[in-house]
């Protein structure tokens, strides 16, 4: 299947978020690929708070199924998360359960006053009553494939699809 | 020793930790790795994570310790584990029997982890064999055998230090024959790939043919510590020693105690560590315990991480 180009939706989801928020915000990516589209848009959009990062392996909810990923990085949010308005960005939103653990694990580092989420791709299939504020598409896509976001050596973003029996 | 390491399952798969010896890289590295994402959880002002929310952890000491227990249970509540303390006294008769017979009793009250501190070499790996397949056990230090969580942290400190394990010349200092510490500290560093493990104490600390481990031995600081990357001060085990392995701490201090006039002997970067509790004025000079060389509250800090670490690896890895 053709798959919409990363850069253009990006451009758009840039766009959208410029438009809509007039506060002081700050971004949070979710690794791996949520933090390389934070990147992008903390510059795009010349944010000047520090741009936070999470990886929310130790707040999933199947570890009892699958253990610690062998790569665990570093979360790092280098402001302060009380009374923050914060968009947190990931690469694709599809069961909601990677956004309810990252959701979780702001609240251990604070308050915030509001949490938006923005995510490149949509692709429908939520188990959880979540919901993006900002999305550069909205894809229907077989429960057998995974999407990913990639990124080349120049910092060009793309998108992948591929079985899920591959992925182990 | 058995063909297959314990500690690992049929495919390699960490399930109890026991020793450093015969641990693959890979497998010291991600419980590196992952410890350094627990010490962003341990700076942060909610120092609890849920990871093992429901999982009941016994530490069992058989053999008396504050500080080791206290870090295993700070681990263990960090990650929302239930943490049960237990200070056994071994009796005197029977010891092998009563000790599993104390193992079947909890595995029936449904424990998931086993942390054992025994006096007896051994005692972790007998009771790994016996347990459930689901239970985990943490050797936190048998006997004169090993005490891998330890190693690990100093592995994670020297790590902080110095980046890297293949330039480095680390010396193992003082009374090595007694020390769990050493055995595993001298495994995990030459499994990382330092070239140059160097062992300096007197002929009545070191255990026979201990060249065997791969280290050079050293009597003399003043040739020991030349070149040195890394100090790893141990404690002189007053408690373990039978009949005379010295003459006295004093004429210890002046030979094999760390002072800033020894420690100018190393590289001027070198770093000072110590497992705990220090003997100040026997084994290291306090000029040298609170001095800018010294990492050895950072060891302390960066252990709660570490065990953290271990903890969870093993949770995760279900058999």
């Amino acid at each position: 299947m053709q798959l919409p180009d990363a850069e253009t939706l990006f451009k758009s989801l840039a766009k959208k978020i410029q438009s809509d928020c007039d506060k002081d915000f700050v971004l949070v990516g979710i690794h791996t690929g949520g933090v390389w589209l934070a990147e992008r848009l903390h510059q795009e959009l010349a944010i000047t708070q520090p741009l936070g990062t999470l990886d929310v392996s130790f707040y999933r909810d199947d570890f009892d199924k699958i253990g610690l990923h062998s790569k665990v990085k570093r979360s790092e949010i280098p402001f302060e998360v009380e009374g923050a308005h914060i968009i947190l960005v990931d690469d694709v939103l599809y069961t909601g359960r990677t956004i309810r653990a990252a959701i979780n694990e702001l609240f251990d580092y604070g308050r915030p006053a509001c949490i938006r989420l923005a995510t490149l791709v949509d692709r429908s299939g939520r188990e959880l009553p979540i919901a993006a504020q900002y999305t550069g598409v909205e894809l229907q896509l077989p429960a057998d494939k995974m999407l990913e976001l990639k990124r080349e050596a120049n910092g060009k973003l793309s998108l992948n699809l591929y079985d899920k029996s591959l992925a182990e | 020793m058995m063909n297959r390491n314990p500690q690992l399952d049929e495919n390699g798969v960490l399930q109890h930790l026991l020793t450093t010896e015969g641990l693959p890289a890979s497998v010291l590295l991600h419980i590196l790795d992952t410890a350094e994402s627990f010490v962003g959880v341990t700076e942060r002002d909610v120092k609890k994570i849920p990871l093992l929310r429901g999982k009941s952890i016994f530490n069992l000491f058989f053999e008396p310790s504050t500080r080791t227990r206290t870090t295993f249970e700070i681990a263990a509540k960090r990650l929302s584990a239930d943490v049960i303390n237990l200070n056994i006294a071994v009796s005197a008769q029977s010891k092998g029997e009563a000790l599993l017979d104390t193992v079947n009793n909890l595995s029936a009250m449904n424990a998931d982890m086993f942390v054992v501190r025994h006096a007896q070499s051994g005692a972790a790996h007998l009771i790994a064999r016996h347990v459930r397949s689901d239970i985990h056990v943490i050797n936190a230090g048998d006997g004169s055998h090993a005490h891998p969580t330890q190693a690990l942290l100093d592995m994670f400190t020297i790590r902080r230090h110095k980046q890297d394990f293949h330039n480095l010349r680390v010396a193992i200092i003082g009374d090595i024959l007694h020390s769990r510490v050493a055995r595993s500290q001298i495994h995990a560093l030459t499994t990382l790939g330092v070239p140059e493990v160097r062992v300096i104490a007197p002929k009545t600390l070191l255990p026979k043919m201990v060249e065997r481990l791969g280290v050079h031995v050293y009597h003399d600081m003043a040739k020991g510590l030349k070149d040195i990357d890394v100090l790893m001060m141990l404690r002189l085990q007053n408690e373990r020693m039978q009949g005379a392995n010295l003459p006295s701490p004093e004429e210890y201090f002046k030979y094999y105690g760390l002072t800033p006039e020894k420690l100018s002997l190393a590289r001027r970067d070198a770093i000072v560590m110590h497992p705990g509790p220090m003997n100040r004025g026997v084994e290291i000079d306090s000029a040298v315990a609170d001095g800018k060389q010294s990492v050895i509250l950072s060891q302390v800090t960066f252990g709660i991480a570490v065990r953290m670490a271990v903890m969870s690896i093993l949770a995760g890895n279900q058999a």
